[in-house]
């Protein structure tokens, strides 16, 4: 099994209880950070959704390349944020991950 | 801990996965190659003078052996093989099979028809479909992979496992079981709709029968997941998005570089846009163009005064076609004469009640076509605020609800499980949208393109003259033409309101009004046959891995061996894939306008218990089926409550949204559920807790 599946033993040594103790640490880090990154993300995919539509009336008037900014977002700049959106979080979850082992060896 | 293990091992497995990379590259470097030598040598036959029919039956054949022989190559009895294709497939290709997975026959041959009949409108499918994927790639897939099971239902059971009789966990068999049920609701209408657009395209291409086209695309669908399962499909899928693609790419290419001067559609319809709209401008105000529409709206005023009249009117209307069928015999008319009369008769309603329905239906028809045309790039045109501000709710609801659908839908979340790693999954997301945009950027182009097109060459031409891509569709399926152009006003020239075309015939004529060779035209269908096959694989391996792996051997004999799991599984396989040829060969008008539904059932029922599984600890099983039942339910009424073809009545909308988007009141309505039964009941057990800690931690 995985290390991320070790009981929360209490009979185990000391030293044992301090390198679990910082195991719990740097998971519960990772995780505080992935949701915030998640959280952060869905409000943009939010955004990006809500105001392409709900002020799609008030973009018509303005043009970009000869596209109605209103349909340019609606047929290509939202999809093309969700993109962004989807890349960001695989990159950013990269980073995090890479973190969170370093922060393991640090502590081994 | 294991750190230093991977540290030393990790160079062989890295250098292997790149070599296996490399090698798949190749692979599909030289089929791609082969395809377009395949295509030169068909340009040159027909240049030869080789029909049309020849080079149908050409490609339907070619490809379907080619799935076939992707098919017997990669067959396996492996479980992890058959299940989740050894769980080793590179990003980038499982993104291309994702995508083909996703762009079913609908999206393939309708979307652009969609988006040519409804304008900005129809962009809620565009956003909708591509939105998802940012649910899928920050809430569940990564998840899922962590979890590394076989399986939504797997992943659902073990999450909500509840308490067994002997106080330890349980198995979860109840939100198994309806987790279970969901995929095959949701999965058992969709392949319906990808088998019949198989049987279509195959008698409209090649010329036989109907039933025939959809047993002939069964046999390849069959040759390729019978023997190989999830791995077979795979690698098939990735040959079939490459055709998509080509398929789609060439013809709006062409079209984009004669209209636009400049090949890359996505850029160049810019500058077409506004010369659409002023023709559109244009064409509103011409007066022969209002005549057409005058005399639309003077029939429907006619069916109109019929339905005020009923039931005498109904009465009236019988013994009249009846007068007309006796006259017509007696003054010894023609024969086609009679013939239209017994026609009249025959199709004439045959209860008052009939009469009614009918009635309405060809009252609205004719109400659409009075319409001037709807600018394409205005959103929510209205002639108030108020039916505006509707229109605008409607695509904001129909948006969310395609997105919890598509982040809900089993057999595209099945895919998360097939990557190496988790990381690798959370870029295989990216590589899925991506190539899904390559297809989905273009279809608004290319309507704006061939809208253009029809505007200004097609609308003013004489009816003597008429294109023959025209003639051609209007024969290609007598019963529902999908096109027809009728002389309304008798001046002889071609009028705007005078075209009734169905969205269908759009991508698969694109090449014609490009004017471009039939090969093309032969190599979209084979697109279109590709995009409904790969998207029936995936069902059709969802519906059977949900009965064999979480009914079979989860519920019912859970010490069956490997090899007994896997011949389950194929032959469930067959039988779903029978029964659901059969289905689609009655042609079930009623399953066929529900698949858009299908959207709003996976989101409301799956999706909050998905979502919840990982990111709330506290959600419990009496909380999971709780939401379930309780999305699922909501969405159903209010589909029955408000769509008609299901017996409900439109007017008695919430907030006057359509039935379409039912999810938009299903989703809130089960995570509600969920969340309160979660925090009424106790919570979780460990095991559950551990699990939830297990999938988020990284790996």
């Amino acid at each position: 099994m995985p290390i991320d599946s070790t009981p929360l033993s209490t009979s185990a040594p000391d030293a044992g209880n301090a390198a679990h103790a910082r195991i719990v640490a740097a998971r519960a880090r990772h995780w505080e950070r992935a949701r915030r990154l998640v959280t952060w993300l869905l409000a943009l995919w939010l955004a990006t959704t809500f105001c392409t539509v709900f002020f799609a009336r008030d973009l018509a008037h303005l043009s970009v390349f000869g596209w109605p900014l209103s349909f340019y977002l609606a047929a290509q700049g939202a999809s093309l944020t969700y993109l962004a959106i989807i890349g960001g979080y695989a990159w950013r979850m990269r980073v995090l991950d890479r973190d969170f082992a370093r922060a393991l060896g640090e502590s081994a | 801990m294991n750190a230093p293990a991977p540290k030393a091992a990790k160079s062989d497995p890295k250098t292997a996965t790149r070599r296996y990379f490399r090698r798949l590259s190749r692979y599909y470097l030289w089929f791609t190659l082969c395809f377009a030598l395949f295509l030169g040598a068909l340009g040159i036959l027909e240049k030869e003078g080789m029909p049309r029919q020849w080079i149908g039956h050409l490609y339907m054949f070619a490809t379907i052996v080619l799935y076939a022989t992707i098919g017997v190559v990669s067959r396996t009895s492996n479980v992890s093989e058959y299940y989740v294709a050894g769980r080793r497939v590179p990003a980038l290709f499982n993104g291309m099979a994702t995508a083909a997975d996703w762009i079913s026959a609908a999206s393939f041959i309708s979307l652009a028809g969609t988006l040519y009949l409804h304008g900005f409108d129809a962009l809620a499918y565009v956003m909708g479909w591509t939105g998802g994927y940012c649910l899928v790639a920050l809430l569940i897939a990564p998840y899922l992979r962590k979890f590394a099971q076989y399986t939504i239902p797997d992943f659902l059971a073990a999450r909500y496992s509840g308490k067994g009789s002997n106080g330890n966990s349980g198995r979860g068999i109840p939100v198994r079981a309806m987790a279970v049920a969901a995929t095959i609701v949701v999965s058992f209408t969709y392949v319906v709709a990808q088998i019949y657009a198989v049987g279509l395209i195959a008698s409209r291409f090649t010329g036989v029968d109907f039933s025939v086209g959809i047993f002939l695309g069964l046999a390849s669908i069959l040759v390729c997941s019978f023997l190989g399962g999830m791995r077979a499909i795979t690698w098939t899928q990735v040959a079939q998005y490459i055709i998509i693609l080509v398929a789609f790419l060439i013809p709006t290419m062409w079209l984009s570089a004669k209209f636009a001067g400049n090949p890359v559609p996505q850029v160049a319809y810019g500058s077409v846009l506004p010369k659409l709209a002023e023709r559109e401008a244009q064409l509103a105000a011409d007066p022969r163009e209002q005549e057409v529409r005058a005399t639309f709206r003077a029939r429907a005023d006619a069916c109109a005064a019929r339905l005020a009249g009923l039931p005498r009117s109904w009465e009236a209307g019988k013994v009249e076609a009846q007068r007309q069928l006796d006259l017509a015999r007696s003054r010894n008319a023609s024969l086609g004469e009679i013939r239209n009369a017994e026609r009249a008769l025959l199709v004439y309603p045959r209860s008052a009640d009939e009469a009614a329905r009918v009635w309405a239906m060809e009252r609205d028809a004719n109400l659409a076509r009075a319409q001037p045309p709807e600018p394409h790039a205005e959103p929510f045109p209205g002639k108030t605020r108020e039916e505006s501000d509707i229109r605008r709710n409607n695509f904001l609801a129909l948006v969310f609800c395609l997105m919890f659908g598509t982040a809900a839908l089993p057999h595209l979340l099945m895919r998360a499980y097939t990557t190496p790693s988790v990381h690798e999954t959370r870029v295989s997301v990216f590589w899925t949208l991506f190539f899904i945009l390559l297809i989905y950027l273009t279809m608004p182009a290319l309507a704006v393109l061939a809208k253009f097109d029809i505007y200004t060459s097609l609308v003013g031409t004489d009816f003597s003259a008429l294109p023959a891509w025209v003639s051609y569709w209007a024969n290609v399926d007598k019963a529902n033409p999908l096109i027809s152009i009728v002389d309304v006003n008798g001046d002889g020239i071609v009028q705007l309101a005078e075209i009734a075309i169905d969205g269908d015939v759009l991508t698969l004529a694109t090449p014609e009004i490009g004017g471009l060779p039939y090969v093309i035209s032969g190599l979209v269908a084979a697109g279109g046959l590709a995009a409904a096959l790969s998207t029936a694989d995936g069902l059709l391996l969802a519906i059977s891995n949900a009965l064999s792996h979480d009914i079979y051997f989860k519920i019912v004999d859970p010490g069956a061996s490997t090899q007994k799991r896997v011949t389950i599984s194929k032959l469930l396989l067959l039988a779903v894939a029978f029964i659901a040829a059969y289905v689609a060969s009655q042609k079930p008008a009623d399953i066929l306008s529900l698949v858009g539904t299908a959207f709003s059932l996976a989101g409301s029922t799956l999706f909050p218990a998905l979502v919840a599984g990982v990111f709330w600890k506290r959600a419990n099983h009496q909380g999971a089926i709780a939401g379930m039942s309780a999305g699922f339910l909501v969405c159903l009424y209010y589909m029955l409550h408000t769509n008609p073809v299901l017996g409900g009545n439109g007017d008695a909308a919430w907030f006057h949204i359509a039935p379409i988007s039912a999810g938009v009141f299903g989703v809130p309505a089960g995570l509600a559920v969920l969340v309160l039964v979660s925090l009424m009941t106790p919570p979780p057990s460990r095991a559950s807790v551990g699990l939830v800690e297990h999938l988020r931690a990284p790996e």
